[in-house]
């Protein structure tokens, strides 16, 4: 059914992306295409796999942007961008066929691959550009929140996360439920002024985006003056001590 | 947007076939179209090719076209399932309305409710058509009330040139056709006029800087793409047409798609009647031209919102 969910789903799964951490190395899309191609939406199908105009299914794509210029307070801010199974997406509802819905229980938006007619209009409703069409399969396919992960029984607890945020060397990619306030999902948000991205479109996105945070490169040496003990230390020593009272 | 052939002649080619089933059912049941068969199967005939020719390109670019039928389920939420039903929905008075005409030389009384049953439902289908494309709020350049107008007008007036043609050929031609001809060339006119216009003037309503959040701390600009190579986005969505190529296109739409049909039509009504078939068909001609540009530009000049995160 491609109507929205009649009430707000209990649970509203979803990630917060943290910019601050990203180093834009790619481990989440990589980790994602892993375990999607061999899951519910394999195979994630490439094109020229070995050659010019190689073209794939990725959930998951890590975009790089550089902020503020070229000045002092420039910066590189990498975006890592996946479905941010938003609460009202018109993906789901300009959908003829039924395939593209929104689960009532936990709020992740899902296509079923086997009712899907390949006209790719839910690509066309995703302002983020978070849909894939496979056209080897001919049909559309998504980020599942690695729905065929985080509920299996066959996996110990602590790796029923979706694979992105297994992967995530710097823990840039926290996954939770935002209905629940005492989520590390809401508190990083609370704390940390997480935020929707392109609000205007009116989706309203579940997962959220934690900012870089501000002026940390121009702000004074941390060794000032008045702070005793680092005298001395080494460049090591004063890198343990930066790291640690962060 | 990536102006895909098949969709260019499906909404071109069903819209003129919408128009047409729309007017020579008008005409007909008004009594200003005679009851005769072969005038009856080859209007209503070309109207239903024009239709069933546009949708079974419309099912070419799907990915899995078999199961084409599942998409007339979600007509509570989907344009898309909307336009289906309606389609077929159409199919049934239209072919009725075609038998009275065709086989029994009858365009009133059931056979005339027919008629307008099938006009009432080809507005609406091609009103849902228009509708898929105006509703999507990422698309600013379709996002607009022109565009339901202008899939309205457009279709009304290729019907209303194919309609003056054929009535010239068959020799039963009337005033009131090219009345309503030149109505419906000057209110599509119009009405794209203010489009283009719309959509020239039309500022975006996001950018890198407010789509990421990040233009807070200054100006935002991509520094590297997430892939070497462009991904299915990039080829359905990243589309452009320069400015320049716009313009000219833009151009030949004003010349084919109005002003020489205009132009032929109020000709004709001064003309000599072989003359006048004659301006009557290189309407047509310049229609089908004006028509397959306007289309194109329609999807070349749209820019999806999901390229902004590419920084174009
Ligand atoms: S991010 Fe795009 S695909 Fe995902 S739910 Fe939102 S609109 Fe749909
Ligand atoms: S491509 Fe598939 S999932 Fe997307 S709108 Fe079409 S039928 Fe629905």
């Amino acid at each position: 059914m491609t109507s929205l969910p009649a009430i707000r789903p209990e649970k509203r799964l979803g990630l917060a992306i943290d910019l601050d951490t990203c180093v834009g190395c790619h481990a989440c899309a990589t980790n994602c295409k892993e375990w999607n191609t061999g899951g519910i939406s394999g195979p994630l199908t490439d094109v020229n796999a070995y050659e010019a105009e190689q073209q794939g299914v990725w959930f998951n794509r890590v975009f790089t942007y550089e902020v503020g210029g070229e000045g002092p307070n420039a910066r590189t801010v990498h975006f890592p961008k996946n479905c941010l199974h938003c609460e009202t997406p018109a993906c789901v509802t300009v959908c003829p066929t039924g395939a593209s819905y929104k689960r009532s229980e936990d709020g992740i938006v899902l296509v079923d691959h086997d009712r899907c007619i390949g006209c790719k209009l839910c690509s066309w409703a995703c302002p983020y550009g978070a849909r894939e069409y496979d056209e080897v399969v001919g049909v559309m396919k998504k980020c599942t929140l690695c729905v065929d992960k985080i509920y299996n029984e066959n996996l110990p607890e602590e790796d029923r996360v979706p694979a992105c945020v297994a992967a995530c060397p710097s823990k840039a990619r926290h996954f939770g439920d935002f209905a629940d306030p005492n989520s590390t999902v809401s508190k990083l948000t609370a704390e940390r002024g997480g935020y929707d991205l392109m609000p205007e479109k009116g989706y309203r996105p579940t997962s959220k985006y934690l900012p870089p945070r501000p002026g940390r490169r121009s702000a004074a040496p941390v060794s000032a003056a008045g702070e005793p003990g680092l005298e001395g230390a080494g460049r090591f020593l004063k890198w343990v001590d930066r790291i640690l009272s962060r | 947007m990536h102006p895909a052939y098949s969709v260019i002649f499906f909404t071109t080619a069903s819209g003129a076939g919408y128009g047409l089933l729309i007017l020579a059912a008008i005409f007909a049941v008004g009594g200003l179209l005679p009851a005769t068969g072969l005038l009856g199967l080859v209007l209503v005939g070309l109207a239903l090719a024009l239709i069933g020719g546009g949708l079974l390109s419309s099912t070419f670019h799907l990915g899995r076209p078999e199961r084409a039928v599942n998409a007339l389920s979600q007509w509570r939420t989907s344009w898309l399932s909307r336009e289906g039903v309606l389609a077929i929905a159409t199919f049934l008075p239209a072919g009725l309305f075609a038998v009275g005409w065709v086989f029994l030389g009858k365009t009133t009384g059931f056979f005339g409710w027919m008629g307008v049953a099938a006009a009432l439902l080809a507005v609406l289908t091609v009103f849902s058509t228009s509708m898929i494309y105006a509703s999507l709020t990422t698309i600013p350049q379709w996002n607009l009330a022109t565009v339901p107008m202008a899939y309205l007008a457009l279709g009304l007036m290729s019907g209303a040139v194919l309609l003056a043609f054929v009535t010239r050929l068959f020799g039963v031609h009337g005033t009131a056709v090219d009345v309503v001809a030149i109505a419906a060339i000057l209110i599509g006119w119009g009405v794209k006029t203010a489009y283009w216009t719309a959509i020239d003037g039309r500022l975006p309503e996001s950018d890198l800087g407010s789509a990421t959040g990040l233009g807070r701390f200054g100006a935002v600009r991509i520094l590297e793409q997430p892939h070497t190579e462009a991904n299915f986005l990039m080829h359905e969505m990243g589309y452009r047409v320069a400015r320049k190529h716009a313009r000219r296109l833009r151009s030949l739409a004003h010349v084919g798609l109005f002003a020489l049909p205009l132009l032929f039509v109020v000709a004709g009504l001064f003309a000599p009647e072989v003359t006048a078939t004659a301006m009557a068909a290189g309407a047509v001609l310049a229609l089908v031209v004006g028509l397959l540009t306007e289309r194109w530009l329609f999807f070349a000049e749209a820019r999806h919102d999901c390229m902004i995160w590419y920084g174009r």
